[in-house]
Order: structure tokens, then C-alpha cells, then sequence
């Protein structure tokens, strides 16, 4: 099989699944509507997970993606109800996830405790601590803000650019820079380099700490940028929403391509991976399946688009 | 720099790790072009030495000096800045980037915080035009075959303009045609002045290729001087501080019945059409070059890869079998992959050596693997603190014989030996050699041994069969055969 076709895969999947539930469905599930609901339905996640490929191919995990957007979206509240501007809420946000990056940086990397700790055992702990400091932070109450003024436009449908809500605006910007970061930046060639081989890239003096935890900082950024989306959504700070977000991320990048074994992902595959969860939400939905017909379908989709890559690889 | 003086210096090197005096007193010295041999056993200092030059381990005492100003490199990257490069015996690339990355990897030209892709290009093609060959510099490392990820790597350290390579076993993963290659590339390099550090097990190499030898033994500097004004005998006794009556021991043959056959057999692509019989108390090598088929052929015999046609029987078990029922019926496989999957490395010596059975009832006592384990690391004279230490804490030749302890531990009755040696120093080397002596040819058991290396295949063997293209020739006793006659079948083309 050409390595175009390898890459092209998951989207062939996407548009298969799309236009078997656009036979079973008709019209109310092809609608434009419908799409531009859907690529809405995708932001939050999305936008988490391009971030989550960036860890992935670094060879890491982070698996408290959810977490960190239920706290961004506290922290953003929080910022708006103490007469903070949508824009200082936003950045507040990101800031949150960010920092929450950084710690979960030093703490792998060995910079904080002095002795390297592996992504999966620190980011399962602030799976549970950063929920916790979610709730905290509002005394186990959601935030409410009262007005949060142009974010709420974001994710309105109709509201927006060339038919597109803001948010997926949103998403395809950090999509699009974290791709172009991921390829061609030192950066991003790094990053790649140590999930592919770190001995390698340690030899060839790449700083991979430093590297490393711009990685998590950018990761976890992306969460926080979720967390804004999904703050719009809301219209408020919440603790308790986006629960197993940080298994969809993994999932989307997965489906798209990446190896959890580092060095292998990419963004446009992970937003593929991203659009085909939904489009089987979605379908289901409009065919008036039960939720858990999805959560099988989804999981089967999960196992499948991983047996296929790997019957990929060894043709190739 | 002028002609006559040193490039690299050093003046009493020591390095202690805990209680081990790792390097005690080294002095190496090293002219401009220059190419030097640095041999000594496993365990000399060796490793221990390059990584103090490469920047990774300060020394405790001495003193360096590159080009004349002082040299103390406090990291790899630090040492490479200086002109310092060294090219690991584990070929260090990333996988998934490309080779042109490979290259440049850690000094990437940049235009802000972008990588110059057009200067990236150009500079990594013309550090390939160096190695040779034809290189797509596109393509993903990972899909290279060994020759060419050395060449890359070597590409990278003159892309990084070092003035002095320094190379671990670098002929370790190589058939004889791309060794041929490397050397003229290093001649090469050597004649515009790159000064060449050669470390290497296989004295042949050394005398074809090196003009200047340093030996190591217990961390010191022991012998040096020119080449050409000594001999390998001398050279080995100077590395293990004591005559070596023979490197290949050899017993009286006593041939026993068949206890391996195969007909036209097929892996899904190697080999195409292996035909053997083996008896026990006879030990039949597998000649061939890299890719030919031989480690297809053994995995295949040891139910690791898939059998597509063609027959098979060992001892009492027809027809392609699971590895466990091979280690239950007396096969037990030594792979070329320590590091990927010969060994565990984090696991223990007594896990490593009893993984094919390691307890009854599905019950295991780790001082009941220690116990057991124990006779066997005396036997083999495995130098370690005992049977909990991590196998990966070993040095090269070490961790070998723990793989082939396991073997014997299993006491099976067929081994299925690749590369046994590869990376094993000459003590270590004829420690093994001994062992598969004993065993085939005083203990009656059955030895299948594929080797790139053909002095060892000469010197083991009771008869070599050559593999070429996955087609596997007919096993000729080794008194009929020569080092040149084996090549001239490794390349297909027919003995005189």
C-alpha cells in the first residue's frame, strides 16, 4: 500500500462512516446544518486533542486532559465574575491549562523532584487532583458569571465566519498552527525526535527536558483553549464536565494515525479521528439509536482503526 | 593544525564507579588522520573510556587535550561543538524522522524558530556525498538497512565537522561487502585528516584497517604503538594479560541420530527453500550475507515467524510449532536482538535465565530462581553481583552468556544459535566457543549457529551451510572450505 493511501486511511474511514449514516439517515443528518452542528459538536474536543497528539507523538500520555478543561473553564468563570474581560477570562483559561502543563513538565522530566516520573502515573494523579482543585475552586458550586459577554458567540451556530461557527474557527487555527509547528519548527522536529528515539536525541544534544516540557506547556494549552470553548458553551464554570475527554483525545489520535509509542501522529489525522467519534455520535442520534449503541460503535471503531493501521505497516 | 602534532591527548585517565576502579591510568594519544585501534576485553574500560572522550562521564583524574587547548567536555553535545563525535555501536537514529533530519538532527539550520528546510537539504546531501552512495535523504531512517544508518550516522558527524571519529564495534551489524565499504570510507576520511578512533573485537579488522593500537586491560593502558610492528597473538595475550592456547576449542566429533530435518522450506518471504539434517553431537553453521535469511530460517524453525510450505521435524515434533512447545520439547533460540528481545533488561539475571520455566504450578520463588540460577552463573563465569542484578547492568559479552545460560538451564537438546558472539569481546568469545564445543561435541547435543562472522563459523563448525538470497546451499564439512570460497557463495556467485 502507497504511504499516501496509509495516510489517507482514516479519512476514507470518515467519509465511509459519513455516508453510511447518510444513506440510513437522509437528509436531516446531511444537512448543512447538521455538518456545521457536528464540526461544533468536534471543538472542544478537537481542540484538546491536537494537543494530546502533540504529547502522543513525544512519546507521552496525558491523561488529564479532561480535568485540566473542567478547571479552565472555573478559572475563566471565576476571572469574568471578578469584572474580568472575556479576553482576560480567555487567556486566564489557557493560562490554566498551561501551568498545568508545566507541572506535569517538571514533574516527568525530573526538573521538580529530581527523579524522572512516568507521564502516565503523574497526569492519572492530576486526573484527580486538578478535578478536585475544580471543584475547590468554587466550593463544589458552579461558577456563574453572569455575562461572558463575546464568548458566549463562540459556539453558536450561525454566529461566525463563511457559515462556520467561531468556535470551530477556533479549532482549525490551533489545528492549523500546531501542524505547522509540529513540522516544521525545531520544536516540533524534537518533539518528534524524542518520541521516536530519545537515547537518539539525548546523543545528538537535543534538550530533551526543555523539549519535553514545552511539549506538556503546549498540550496542555490546547486543553485550556478547550476549556474556553467549552466555558461559551456553558455559560459558566463548571467542575464537572468534559469526564473522559483526555480517552477521547487519545482515541482521535489514535484513529488518525499515531502510535502510543511516540514518534508517530499527526493533527489532520487526529481531527479526522476527532470528526469520525462525532459523526457516530451524531448519526446514531439522528437514527434514534440508544447512547450505548454509540459507545459500542465508537469503541469497535477505536480497536478497528488500529488493527487496520497495523495490517498497514506490515504490508508496507 | 599542523602534521606532527597530537590531535587528542589524554594523561592518566581514572574514573571509579562505587567500588570498581573503571578506567585507572588510561594514556591515548592520537595523531591528525590518524587511525587508531582501541581494543581490550569486555569489562577493560573500553566503553567506559569512549564515554569519558564523548562527554557523557567526567573523569575523576586526568587530563585531555584536543588540538592542544584543554579538553574537558561536560557533555555530548559540548564534545561534538569541539569536533568530537562518536558513532554507537546501537545505530542511534530516529526512526521517523527523515534521513536528511538524521543528519542535522540537534544542529538544524533555522530561519527563526523554523527549520531552513532548503539549507537542511542541501547540507545533509552534501554530508551523505561524503559516506557514499545513493541516500534518499526524504526517506524515514527506520526503513534503512544497518549499512546505511552507520553511513548516516557517520554523515551526521561530518556534517557536525568533527575532527575526530570515534566508532564502538561499528562492523558489528554488517555483511562483509558494506565492512569492505567502511573501511575505504574511513581511509578516506582519514586521509584529509579526520582522526579515527576504531574500537572492535575482530583483530582481523583492526590489522586490515588501523595503522596504531591502544590496548585496555582493568581500566588501564597497557600496550601501544604501531601495528605493523606486532601480531594478533601478541595482541590478544597483551588484552587478556596471558597466553590463548586455542580461540576454537575442539572435542572428538560422536554424530548421533537426526535430530532436526527440514525440506524446501518457506517463510512468508525468507527463506524461499532451506533443505537440512542435523545430528546431534554436530554443530552446522549458517553462513550468508545480512538479509540472506538465515535469522528468518531460525526464527521460522523456532515458530517465531510463520512456515508457509515445506517440511519439518524437530526431535519428536512434526510440523511447524509455538515457541513454548519448542522449549518443552528440548529447541531452545538465542536471538541476534539482545537488546530488543534476547533479553529483558530491567528483569534480573535469574529471570532472564529460567523465562522459558520459571516455576512449577504457576507458583515462583524468587530465591528458588536464585538458587536455581546461581549454578549457572558460576558455570559460565558470568561476572555480576549476583543472580538479582538487572541484566541490562552487564557489559555485552555478560549478558551474552546469560542468553545462552538460559539455554542450558532449559537443557534442551536442539540450539538454535544466532550470532552468539556478536559484541563479545576475545575472552568472553572463546569462553562460548568452549561452551558450544562441549556442548555438541562432548555432550551429544545439536547446534544450528548463523554468523556473519566467518573466522568463528570456521573455527565452530563441523560442516557450513551458505545462505544467499533465501535459498540455503548444501552443508560442506569446513576442511573443505576457505574464508574466500564461503564469501564468493554469500554473493551467489559459484566456488571455483
Amino acid at each position: 500500500m502507497s504511504p499516501l493511501l496509509r495516510r489517507l486511511g482514516p479519512l476514507l474511514g470518515l467519509v465511509a462512516t459519513y455516508l453510511l449514516f447518510a444513506l440510513l439517515a437522509g437528509a436531516s443528518f446531511t444537512s448543512w446544518a447538521n455538518l456545521e452542528l457536528m464540526l461544533l459538536q468536534t471543538a472542544v474536543v478537537g481542540t484538546a486533542a491536537v494537543g494530546a497528539t502533540w504529547i502522543i507523538v513525544a512519546g507521552g500520555i496525558d491523561l488529564s486532559v479532561g480535568s485540566t478543561i473542567a478547571l479552565g473553564t472555573m478559572v475563566g468563570a471565576l476571572v469574568l465574575r471578578a469584572g474580568g474581560t472575556p479576553l482576560d477570562a480567555a487567556l486566564a483559561a489557557v493560562a490554566a491549562g498551561a501551568a498545568a502543563g508545566a507541572l506535569i513538565g517538571v514533574l516527568v522530566t525530573g526538573t521538580l523532584l529530581r527523579l524522572p516520573l512516568s507521564p502516565f502515573v503523574v497526569t492519572l494523579g492530576l486526573w484527580g487532583a486538578l478535578r478536585g482543585l475544580a471543584k475547590g475552586l468554587g466550593d463544589n458550586q458552579p461558577v456563574y458569571p453572569g455575562s461572558t459577554g463575546w464568548l458566549a458567540a463562540l459556539m453558536v451556530s450561525g454566529e461566525g465566519f463563511l457559515g462556520l461557527a467561531w468556535g470551530v474557527w477556533v479549532l482549525l487555527g490551533v489545528a492549523g498552527l500546531a501542524a505547522l509547528a509540529l513540522r516544521h519548527t525545531v520544536f516540533g522536529r524534537h518533539a518528534v525526535a524524542i518520541g521516536s528515539s530519545e537515547e537518539t536525541a539525548r546523543l545528538c544534544g537535543v534538550r530533551v527536558a526543555r523539549t519535553k516540557l514545552g511539549v506538556y506547556v503546549l498540550g496542555a494549552g490546547c486543553a485550556g483553549v478547550a476549556a474556553v470553548l467549552q466555558l461559551s458553551y456553558l455559560s459558566m464554570g463548571d467542575p464537572t464536565p468534559a469526564q473522559g475527554y483526555e480517552l477521547k483525545c487519545i482515541a482521535a489520535a489514535v484513529i488518525g494515525g499515531a502510535s502510543l509509542a511516540g514518534g508517530e501522529g499527526s493533527i489532520a489525522g487526529t481531527l479526522v479521528g476527532a470528526l469520525l467519534m462525532t459523526v457516530v455520535d451524531n448519526g446514531c442520534t439522528k437514527l434514534g439509536l440508544d447512547n450505548w449503541v454509540q459507545e459500542v460503535v465508537t469503541g469497535a471503531i477505536i480497536v478497528a482503526a488500529v488493527a487496520l493501521d497495523r495490517v498497514r505497516q506490515r504490508e508496507g | 593544525m599542523s602534521g606532527s602534532a597530537p590531535r587528542l591527548v589524554a594523561r592518566g585517565l581514572a574514573r571509579r564507579f562505587g567500588a570498581t576502579r573503571a578506567l585507572d591510568g588510561v594514556e591515548l594519544e592520537l595523531g591528525p588522520g590518524e587511525l587508531h585501534a582501541l581494543v581490550g576485553e569486555n569489562g577493560a574500560g573500553k566503553s567506559t573510556l569512549m564515554n569519558v572522550l564523548a562527554g557523557a562521564l567526567a573523569p575523576d583524574a586526568g587530563t585531555m587535550e584536543l588540538d592542544g587547548a584543554a579538553y574537558a567536555p561536560r557533555s555530548p553535545l559540548e564534545a561534538r561543538r569541539r569536533g568530537l563525535a562518536m558513532i554507537h555501536q546501537e545505530l542511534a537514529l530516529a526512526p521517523h524522522l527523515s534521513v536528511a533530519e538524521n543528519v542535522l538532527l540537534g544542529c538544524e539550520p533555522r530561519r527563526g524558530p523554523f527549520v531552513a528546510r532548503a539549507a537542511l537539504a542541501a547540507r545533509a546531501r552534501a554530508a551523505l556525498a561524503e559516506v557514499g552512495g545513493e541516500l534518499d535523504p526524504d526517506r524515514p531512517a527506520g526503513t534503512l538497512a544497518p549499512a546505511d544508518r552507520q553511513r548516516v550516522e557517520i554523515a551526521r558527524a561530518l556534517a557536525q565537522e568533527a575532527r575526530v571519529l570515534v566508532l564502538d564495534e561499528p562492523t558489528s551489524s554488517l555483511g562483509p561487502a558494506d565492512v569492505a565499504a567502511l573501511h575505504e570510507r574511513l581511509r578516506a576520511l582519514a586521509a584529509r585528516g579526520t582522526s579515527i578512533v576504531y574500537v572492535s573485537h575482530a583483530l582481523e579488522e583492526v590489522f586490515a584497517l588501523c595503522t596504531r593500537y591502544t590496548v585496555l586491560r582493568d581500566g588501564r593502558s597497557v600496550a601501544s604503538g604501531a601495528l605493523d610492528e606486532t601480531d594478533p597473538d601478541a595482541l590478544v595475550a597483551a588484552m587478556v594479560g596471558r597466553g590463548v592456547e586455542s580461540l576454537y576449542p575442539r572435542g572428538p566429533a560422536a554424530p548421533g541420530e537426526v535430530v532436526l530435518r527440514i525440506e524446501a522450506l518457506a517463510g512468508t518471504r525468507l527463506p524461499r527453500a532451506a533443505t537440512l539434517e542435523l545430528r546431534r553431537g554436530k554443530v552446522l553453521g549458517l553462513a550468508g550475507l545480512v538479509g540472506a535469511g538465515r535469522t528468518e530460517l531460525l526464527r521460522a524453525l523456532f515458530g517465531l515467524d510463520v512456515v508457509r510450505a515445506g517440511k519439518l521435524r524437530i526431535g519428536a515434533l512434526e510440523g511447524p510449532r509455538t515457541p513454548a512447545e519448542r522449549w518443552r520439547g528440548g529447541t531452545g533460540f538465542l536471538s541476534e536482538d539482545r537488546k530488543g528481545e534476547g533479553l529483558m533488561r530491567a528483569r534480573s539475571l535469574a529471570e532472564n535465565l529460567l523465562l522459558p520455566r520459571l516455576g512449577r504450578r504457576g507458583l515462583v520463588s524468587p530465591r528458588a530462581l536464585a538458587a536455581r540460577a546461581q549454578p549457572w552463573i558460576d558455570a559460565l563465569r558470568v561476572r555480576c553481583t549476583g543472580p538479582h542484578q538487572p541484566v541490562g547492568a552487564l557489559s555485552g559479552g555478560n549478558q551474552q552468556k546469560v542468553a545462552l545460560a538460559r539455554l542450558l538451564a532449559a537443557e534442551v537438546d536442539v540450539l538454535l544459535l544466532d550470532e552468539p558472539t556478536r559484541g563479545v569481546d576475545v575472552g568472553a568469545r572463546a569462553e562460548l566457543y568452549a561452551w558450544i564445543d562441549e556442548l555438541a561435541h562432548r555432550r551429544g547435543r545439536a547446534v544450528l549457529l548463523a554468523s556473519s562472522y566467518l573466522p568463528e563459523l570456521l573455527g565452530v563448525c563441523d560442516r557450513i551451510a551458505v545462505m544467499c538470497r533465501g535459498e540455503l546451499g548444501p552443508a560442506r564439512p569446513v576442511a573443505e572450505l576457505s574464508e574466500h570460497e564461503l564469501a564468493r557463495a554469500m554473493t551467489g556467485r559459484r566456488g571455483a
